[in-house]
C-alpha cells in the first residue's frame, strides 16, 4: 500500500504565482524518503497542501488510502508534521505543548503523558520538560517539534528541512533517531538543503523544481547516473614535474593536492595504478562535492535550460 | 467506532478548552485583575460618590441600578478580548498550525475558543460580583434569566472575539473593534442610565444596540426591571450567536486568514 499518493496537484496563490504544476507522486508504506528541489522550488507548498495548511487549486491526494478531501480527519490522523518554521507557543512548557498535541489527535492525557515522557528521554528534553518552549535553544525547539510530530504515533512523518540551522553533532543524532523510527516502520518524507543528509538516510528521491518534478527514482539508481566524480588527493610527496594521467582530466592544486576527474568507465582503481607507476603515494582523498548535490545541481540546471 | 470518533472529539475539545483556561488563569495578572480594578473603580466614582447625588432610578438606589450592567460590561468584554487576543496570538506564532494538521472539525476550534472566552468572561463576572457585594446588597428575581442571560451574552462576544481574531492582521486590528465600537456601544446600552431618560429619537436608536438587550434582561433577572421585553433579548441575542457560528464556521472552513 501506498502511504501517499498525489495525483496532478496543482497551487496557484493568489498573486499568480503557480507554485506546483500538476505533479505526481508515490510513497510507499516504510519508506524513508527525499523531497529535494532548490528554494521556492514548491516542496513547502507541497507539503504544507499534504499537512492541510495550504489549500490546493486542484488535484487529490491520498493518504494510506484515504482521501485527504473526502475524509480529511482520517487521513489528517496518520500524518505527523515537523515544519520549517518553529511553531509552538514559546509561553507553555514543553511537556504540555507535547499532550496538548496528542489531545488534538483525540489522545486522552494519561495516553499522552507515558508517551510524551518516552519522547521527551529519547530526544534528550526530559530535564527541560517543563520548561517554557521559548526558553529552549535552537536545538531542543527542533527537536521538541520532533517530539511533538511524533506523540500521537502517526504512521506518516514528515519533516521539513527538520536540521536547519543544527549542528553537525545533533544533526547526526536526529539522523539516527530518525532511521530507528524508519525501520520501525513509520514512512518519512524529508525535505532538506543538506544532500549528504538525504543521500545518507533515504532510499527513495523526488526532485522538484519550478512546481515540477524532474525526477523521481531510487536512490540507488539517481547515483549511478552520475557519470563523473571529483576528487581531491593529497600526495604523500611534492608531485614530479614530469607527472602525466592520460585516462582523466587532473588539476594541480598546489604541490602536494591534485584534484582528478574521474568517469564511471575509467573508475578509482585505474587512477591508483597510474599514480603507483609514477611512484605517487596517497595520503587520503575525499569527494569534491556530495555525489547527490553534483547530480542535483545538473538537474536542476537542466531543468532550468528547458524553460 | 461513532462512540470512538465522539471520545475522540471530546478529548480535543477538552484540550483546546483546558489550553484556554490554563492561559488566561497564568496571566491573570493581564485578564482577571484589571477588570477587578476597574470596576470596583466604576462602582466608587459612579456608584457611589455620584450616585448618591443622583438618587433613584426606577425605584432602586443608583449604586443597586448599575451593578447588573456593570457585571455584564465585564463579562462582555472580558469574552471578546479572550477570543480576539489568544486566536490572534495563535495565528501570530503560528501555533495555529497544531491544531490546522489535527484531525480537528472546524466546530471544535470554533467550539474550544469560545468555550474559553466564556469562561474568562464568566470568571471575571463573579469577581467583578464579588467586589459589588462591597458596595451593594445583590438580589436574584430570576434565577433562570440572569444565568442563562450572562452565559448566551458571553458566548454571543466570545464569537465575535473569533471573528475578529480571524480578519485581524496586527495586534491593533484586535483593538479596534472593542476601542470603537465594543466600549461605546457598552456606555450607550443603559449599563448607567435608563433608555427612558432619552428623548424619543434617540430611544428608538439604542434599540438598534444588542448590548441594551443583554444589560436590560439582565438587569431584569437580578432586580426584576427592564427598558425592554425580555423575550425580545432572548430572541435577538439567539438570533446574533446563530449568525455568527455560521459565520464563523464559514470563514474557518474558507480558511480565511489561517491558511494559504
Amino acid at each position: 500500500m501506498t502511504a501517499l499518493s498525489i495525483r496532478n496537484l496543482t497551487k496557484t496563490y493568489r498573486n499568480g504565482l503557480t507554485a506546483l504544476k500538476g505533479i505526481d507522486l508515490d510513497v510507499n508504506r516504510g519508506d524513508f524518503f527525499a523531497l529535494l528541489g532548490p528554494n521556492g522550488a514548491g516542496k513547502s507548498t507541497t507539503i504544507g497542501i499534504i499537512s492541510s495548511l495550504v489549500t490546493k487549486s486542484s488535484g487529490s491526494i491520498t493518504i494510506f488510502g484515504t482521501d485527504l478531501e473526502k475524509d480529511p480527519e482520517r487521513a489528517k490522523s496518520f500524518i505527523g508534521l515537523v515544519p520549517q518554521e518553529f511553531n509552538f507557543n514559546g509561553f507553555e512548557q514543553v511537556k504540555h505543548i507535547l499532550i496538548a498535541q496528542a489531545g488534538y489527535y483525540g489522545v486522552p492525557a494519561k495516553l499522552a503523558e507515558p508517551r510524551a515522557d518516552e519522547l521527551l528521554h529519547q530526544l534528550g528534553l526530559w530535564d527541560k520538560r517543563n520548561t517554557p518552549a521559548r526558553a529552549l535553544s535552537g536545538g531542543m525547539k527542533r527537536r521538541l517539534m520532533i517530539a511533538r510530530a511524533l506523540v500521537h504515533n502517526p504512521q506518516l512523518l514528515i519533516l521539513d528541512e527538520p536540521t536547519a540551522g543544527v549542528d553537525i553533532e545533533l544533526r547526526r543524532s536526529m539522523w539516527a533517531f530518525l532511521s530507528k523510527i524508519n525501520q520501525q516502520g513509520t514512512t518519512i518524507i524529508l525535505t532538506t538543503h543538506y544532500l549528504e543528509e538525504a543521500e545518507n538516510l533515504c532510499r527513495n528521491i523526488a526532485i522538484i523544481d519550478h512546481g515540477n518534478i524532474i525526477e523521481n527514482t531510487d536512490m540507488k539508481s539517481l547515483l549511478n547516473k552520475l557519470h563523473k566524480e571529483t576528487f581531491i588527493f593529497y600526495l604523500k610527496s611534492v608531485l614530479p614535474n614530469d607527472f602525466t594521467l592520460p585516462i582523466a582530466d587532473y588539476l594541480k592544486l598546489d604541490d602536494t593536492t591534485i584534484e582528478i576527474e574521474i568517469d564511471g568507465d575509467t573508475g578509482l582503481n585505474s587512477i591508483f595504478t597510474a599514480l603507483t607507476q609514477q611512484n605517487i603515494e596517497v595520503c587520503s582523498m575525499k569527494n569534491k562535492a556530495n555525489r547527490l548535490e553534483e547530480l542535483f545541481l545538473g538537474l536542476v540546471e537542466k531543468s532550468e535550460a528547458t524553460l | 467506532m461513532n462512540s470512538s470518533i465522539h471520545y475522540r472529539h471530546w478529548i480535543a475539545f477538552y484540550t483546546l478548552f483546558s489550553r484556554e483556561v490554563r492561559r488566561f488563569l497564568r496571566i491573570w495578572p493581564q485578564t482577571l485583575l484589571p477588570p477587578a480594578i476597574t470596576m470596583t473603580l466604576y462602582f466608587i466614582i459612579f456608584g457611589n460618590l455620584i450616585g448618591t447625588r443622583i438618587g433613584e432610578m426606577d425605584g432602586f438606589r443608583y449604586m443597586d441600578y448599575i451593578a447588573p450592567g456593570i457585571i455584564m460590561m465585564s463579562v462582555i468584554n472580558n469574552a471578546y478580548a479572550n477570543v480576539a487576543s489568544s486566536f490572534f496570538s495563535s495565528k501570530f506564532q503560528n501555533h495555529i498550525e497544531e491544531m490546522l494538521v489535527a484531525p480537528i472539525p472546524n466546530y471544535l476550534i470554533l467550539a474550544g475558543y469560545v468555550a474559553g472566552g466564556t469562561a474568562r468572561g464568566l470568571c471575571v463576572g463573579f469577581i467583578v460580583t464579588l467586589v459589588s457585594l462591597f458596595f451593594t446588597q445583590l438580589s436574584i428575581a430570576h434565577v433562570f434569566i440572569t444565568f442563562s442571560m450572562v452565559i448566551l451574552s458571553a458566548v454571543m462576544f466570545a464569537l465575535g472575539g473569533f471573528i475578529n481574531g480571524i480578519y485581524a492582521r496586527s495586534f491593533d486590528e484586535i483593538a479596534i473593534i472593542p476601542t470603537f465600537i465594543l466600549t461605546p456601544l457598552t456606555y450607550l446600552g443603559g449599563v448607567f442610565y435608563s433608555i427612558s431618560l432619552l428623548p424619543d429619537f434617540w430611544q428608538h436608536v439604542s434599540l438598534a444596540n444588542p448590548i441594551l438587550y443583554m444589560v436590560n434582561a439582565f438587569r431584569y433577572g437580578m432586580l426584576g426591571i427592564s427598558d425592554i421585553a425580555v423575550t425580545t433579548a432572548f430572541a435577538m441575542i439567539l438570533t446574533c450567536i446563530t449568525a455568527l457560528t455560521c459565520f464563523a464556521l464559514f470563514l474557518l472552513h474558507r480558511g480565511t486568514g489561517i491558511r494559504n
